[in-house]
């Protein structure tokens, strides 16, 4: 099982972009990716979801986590998300109401 | 495979975790009633049954395994988790802060256990200082509840 992070600018936007399983196992590469982003300044931070095929309550922490760091240096974190299964993971546990999350990266960049 | 009971044996590791999920959603597919939007719903119920178990005994520490023992009888898919930790009592599970209230991005774990609660059907927890052990049920179209 594995876990791509790739990372492109856009807009003022550093979008980590993520495929695969997020995990137990694949989540501590996630939380390090984010954590050197928000380490090398960036701030404005879109995490798009739409490659990832599955993502349970460690996924979601690393988000939480990654969140709570950017909100302390006046940041955000914004999601791209449209696959119901993974929605349903952030509906079940109120975080819908925590993210902001979008329809694509253009809808994200689009509401700055 | 349905009306058989299968048994898997887990080193208690994270790498792990993905071939239990596996496991259990072929069987689960095996029943052709059950629909594939809650085969995804036991399967992370399993994720998240089996990373408990697996932190359990990281916490201990111990090297014994995780077993899982997955039956589908036409009625039900039902999946037993079974870890050699430490046991926890979930009706003592701390209540996070409503998710409006800043103090909500405090807490980054623990949401787990009210994960599994929403997906399936049924959950027994059963718990001692010699282990967990979480039983999952999800009825199948065959099977629903009056």
């Amino acid at each position: 099982m594995d876990l791509s992070l790739d990372v492109t600018e856009r807009d003022g936007y550093s979008v980590l972009s993520v495929r695969g399983e997020v995990d137990v196992y694949t989540a501590p590469k996630f939380r390090e990716r984010l954590i050197e982003l928000v380490s090398d300044g960036k701030y404005e931070i879109i995490v798009d979801l739409e490659g990832v095929d599955f993502l349970d309550s460690t996924g979601l922490g690393v988000l939480v986590g990654g969140l709570k760091r950017l909100r302390s240096h006046e940041g955000d974190l914004l999601l791209v998300c449209t696959q119901s299964r993974i929605l349903k993971v952030f509906e079940i546990t109120g975080l819908t109401k925590v993210f902001s999350i979008y329809e694509s990266v253009d809808a994200a960049v689009a509401d700055d | 495979m349905v009306g058989e009971v299968v048994e898997l044996e887990i080193p208690a590791r994270a790498e792990f975790v993905a071939l239990a999920r596996l496991v259990v959603s072929a069987i689960a597919a095996s029943d052709s009633t059950l629909a594939d939007e809650r085969i995804d719903d036991l399967k992370l119920a399993v994720s998240e049954a089996c990373t408990n178990a697996i932190e359990a005994h990281g916490a201990i520490p111990t090297d014994e395994r995780v077993l899982l023992r997955c039956s589908a009888d036409g009625g039900a898919v039902e999946v037993a988790i079974q870890d050699q930790g430490g046991g926890f009592d979930p009706a003592q599970l701390p209540d996070h802060p409503p998710v409006t209230d800043p103090d909500r991005l405090k807490f980054e774990r623990g949401l787990g256990i009210p994960l599994i609660r929403a997906l399936v059907d049924e959950v027994e927890f059963s718990s001692s200082g010699s282990g967990t052990s979480v039983r999952l049920l999800m009825r199948t179209a065959g099977g629903q509840e009056a």
